[in-house]
């Protein structure tokens, strides 16, 4: 195991100290006293285990391959964008513009989210993005969604409450959205269709909540006592009708 | 079925005393013009686009098409495409759809400007006997040069110089994707950017592994999509551009319909077949000149700090936002006018949107220049760059490389049809069908390209002989040896250009 004390010290050379220690096959890395500095595991590839103690700062994981991040705070903006692989859990709340255009990999997060996250993830057969959200979120929640599993818990909300702010799942054209509760259709738009639970569904929901919850030292049992609804995109090709030929 | 009231803009005919039945026609035509009739060859002319291919490959030249005599009325004001749009419009509900540039009849900045030459009191140079430097490297260039001796008593740099790419000539192939583009048009740019010591860029569809090999001239795109984005495509070429904005589509995404994504499309842009590519309007985590730098210095980590490039498209205020751009630590600047190509683009958009690059580029240079920050990155102009000399006035106004595209397809067979975005292309450029793309041999359109590339260096280093410098850094930014003709005085004070006479 290898312990960094980043304080004070400059992303640049901070990325460049994890970097190191990662392709020379560190396994276990432990960053002490993070105070904002960006891109910790940008483009990163491997697979290490990296934990943060502190608050990092924005754009982590961007583009990595690989590792796993563990954060043992709040997390800030644009973490996992256009992540390729790899986890990242975040112990508490996070920031706006969570995986953008995320294409694989896990981000789990036990607390709520900002603005316009989850945008534009998307999948294939073969690799597909997974992120969980503990609490709510806010506006463009999986907003041109094109592939893989977005799922929105709600825990400690209220009974009632709504989980997700305006413009849920907009252009989605791929992928799906489990919500833990009821969904008011007035928040999505015209290419999300509402729908029940099927086998398939729950056994995603089953593989990828029993990883959630261990990693979050959360009951299983007790995630589950809440129906979900599921979000689908009402069509592949959301825009085909729009043009003239 | 209710027969269409836009007539049809085309009319192919074939003579039938010289038409020898050979089928040609029919198996050439990517819109599927001509079937076979049992005797003789039938004609569905309204499908027609005029892309000539069936004229070309026709063995007895039997084949003639032309502009169809049936026409509205003329009238200057309701033109023909005015009234045809209303009518295909009123029958589908649906935004009509072009490609290529604009062909509005806006006027022509690069065409009223005339380039200097030297009489008398300063010797013009002959490029065929002095040697003539048009090699240009792109990328933040220091403020102040300081030197040190090396141990081996030779002169050097003393700060380390930001990353730059090196061009053997001041142009580049502008950004087509593969998806909008086909796999071998892709290979014809890759060949010829590498026997020509330039560089081609990918566009925002991935990067085929077919292309691996000429990674050294390649540039990848990273837009709103994010399609095929990852760390090893990031690492790939020579360096990495954001595209924020295109010439042909500002301020708009981009939709590539479903159907033209097969099997390979699909892997490269890593999603799945068969389903749109969207590429939103914005890039959802840039909102903001501070968001833009977020982004360029993830790059920069993620790849080792290589060179970034910012597209943007020539809209009102782009000094200003070049301005930001800079800032924000962008290597290179990537200006896209409004004449600039698309595959695809509602022709609404593409008409009336943006400002030409002409302006665009003083406006920029200017603006750099008065905050003192013109070395902190390379401009490239792009959109609607037609000829070396379009080539020289770019960089006399300021530009440091100029980016061609629909030159580039053009030596691969384009007619500037305009019907990219239909799939068809009967010249195997922008199509994903097998049949058509095959037809488009890497090696024999490269040699084409390379010869067009080759032309034009040439004619840059007689432009540069004729102005009696030998090298393309003494035209940069060198206004003073344009001249304006026919423009008011306003224009010629935003291109910073005296008419011609003074
Ligand atoms: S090949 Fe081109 S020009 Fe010839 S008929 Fe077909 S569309 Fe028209
Ligand atoms: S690329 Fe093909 S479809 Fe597009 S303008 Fe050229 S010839 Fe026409």
């Amino acid at each position: 195991m290898l312990e960094i004390n980043a304080k004070g010290i400059y992303y640049r050379d901070l990325n460049a100290m994890i970097r190191e220690a990662v392709a020379k096959g560190e396994k276990e890395i432990v960053v002490k006293g993070v105070n904002g500095q960006y891109y910790i595991g940008d483009g990163l590839v491997g697979n290490s285990t990296i934990t943060i103690e502190g608050v990092p700062g924005n754009d982590l994981a961007a583009f990595m391959d690989g590792p796993t991040i563990r954060i043992k705070g709040n997390g800030q903006d644009n973490i996992c964008n256009t992540m390729n692989g790899g986890k990242v859990i975040i112990e508490g709340n996070a920031g706006d513009v969570l995986g953008y255009g995320m294409r694989g990999g896990k981000l789990f997060i036990r607390g709520s989210v900002g603005y316009r996250v989850a945008i534009h993830m998307k999948g294939t057969k073969k690799q597909s993005p997974t992120i969980v959200v503990g609490g709510t979120a806010g506006d463009f929640f999986g907003e041109y969604m094109a592939g893989g599993v977005l799922i929105l818990l709600g825990l400690d909300a209220e009974d009632g409450a709504s989980l997700a702010g305006d413009y849920l799942g907009t252009g989605m054209h791929g992928g799906l959205i489990y919500v833990r509760g009821e969904v008011d259709p007035n928040l999505c738009g015209a290419e999300v269709g509402i729908g029940e639970m099927d086998d398939e569904d729950r056994a995603t929901l089953k593989e990828t909540l029993t990883e959630y919850c261990k990693d979050m030292s959360l009951s299983f049992d007790d995630v589950m006592k809440k129906d979900f609804k599921k979000l689908y995109p009402a069509s592949l090709r959301p825009y085909g009708n729009l043009y003239a030929y | 079925m209710f027969r269409s009231l836009a007539p049809p803009e085309y009319l192919a005919k074939i003579d039938t005393i010289k038409c020898i039945r050979c089928k040609r026609c029919i198996q050439n035509c990517g819109w599927g013009v001509y079937s076979w009739g049992g005797d003789k060859v039938l004609i569905n002319t309204s499908k027609c686009v005029k892309c000539l291919r069936c004229f070309h490959y026709c063995p007895e030249e039997a084949i003639e098409i032309v502009d169809s005599p049936t026409r509205f009325k003329s009238n200057a004001y309701w033109g023909w495409n005015v009234i045809r749009n209303i009518k295909r419009q009123a029958e589908t509900g649906g935004i009509p759809l072009t490609g290529m540039g604009s062909d509005l009849p806006y006027t022509i900045l690069f065409d009223n400007l005339l380039i200097d030459a030297c009489q008398v009191t300063n010797p013009s140079i002959d490029p065929l006997r002095e040697p003539m430097e048009l090699r240009t490297y792109l990328g933040k260039k220091p403020s102040k040069a300081s030197f040190e001796t090396g141990l081996d008593g030779k002169l050097r740099l003393k700060e380390k110089l930001p990353p730059q790419i090196k061009l053997k000539l001041p142009i580049i192939f502008s950004p087509m994707s593969y998806g909008s583009i086909s796999l071998n048009a892709q290979k014809v740019l890759a060949m010829a950017a590498k026997e020509c010591g330039i560089v081609m860029n990918t566009g925002e569809g991935g990067l085929h592994e077919d292309l691996f090999p000429y990674k050294s001239n390649v540039i990848v795109q990273v837009a709103s999509g994010r399609f095929g984005v990852n760390p090893d495509y990031l690492n790939a070429g020579v360096a990495v551009e954001i595209k924020i904005g295109q010439g042909a589509k500002p301020g708009i995404g981009g939709h590539l319909p479903g159907e033209k994504i097969p099997l390979e499309v699909a892997r490269t842009r890593m999603i799945p077949v068969g389903t749109d590519a969207i590429s939103p309007a914005p890039q959802h985590d840039i909102y903001s000149i501070e968001d833009l730098r977020q982004l360029i210095y993830a790059i920069k980590e993620a790849t080792n700090y290589k060179p970034v490039s910012v597209k943007i498209a020539a809209v009102h205020n782009v000094a200003a936002i070049a301005s930001g751009i800079v800032r924000a630590g962008a290597d290179i600047v990537y200006l896209d006018g409004f004449r600039g190509g698309t595959g695809a683009a509602p022709s609404v958009i593409r008409d009336h949107l943006g400002i030409p690059i002409e302006h665009a580029i003083a406006a920029v240079d200017d603006r750099l220049r008065q905050e003192g920050i013109r070395n902190e990155a390379s401009i490239i102009a792009a959109g609607g760059i037609r000829s070396s000399a379009d080539a020289a006035k770019a960089i006399a106004l300021g530009a440091d490389a100029v980016g061609i595209a629909t030159a580039a397809l053009i030596t691969m067979g384009c007619t500037t049809c305009g019907k990219c975005y239909t799939g068809n292309c009967s010249w195997g450029i922008t199509t994903q069908r097998p049949e058509l793309t095959a037809r488009l041999d890497p090696e024999v359109y490269a040699e084409r390209l390379i010869n067009l590339v080759h032309a034009w260096e040439h004619e840059l280093k007689e432009i540069l002989g004729a102005l009696g410098i030998n090298a393309i850094e003494s035209l940069r930014g060198n206004r003073e040896r344009l001249r304006g003709v026919g423009l008011d005085s306003q224009t010629l004070d935003i291109l910073g250009v005296k008419p011609a006479g003074r």
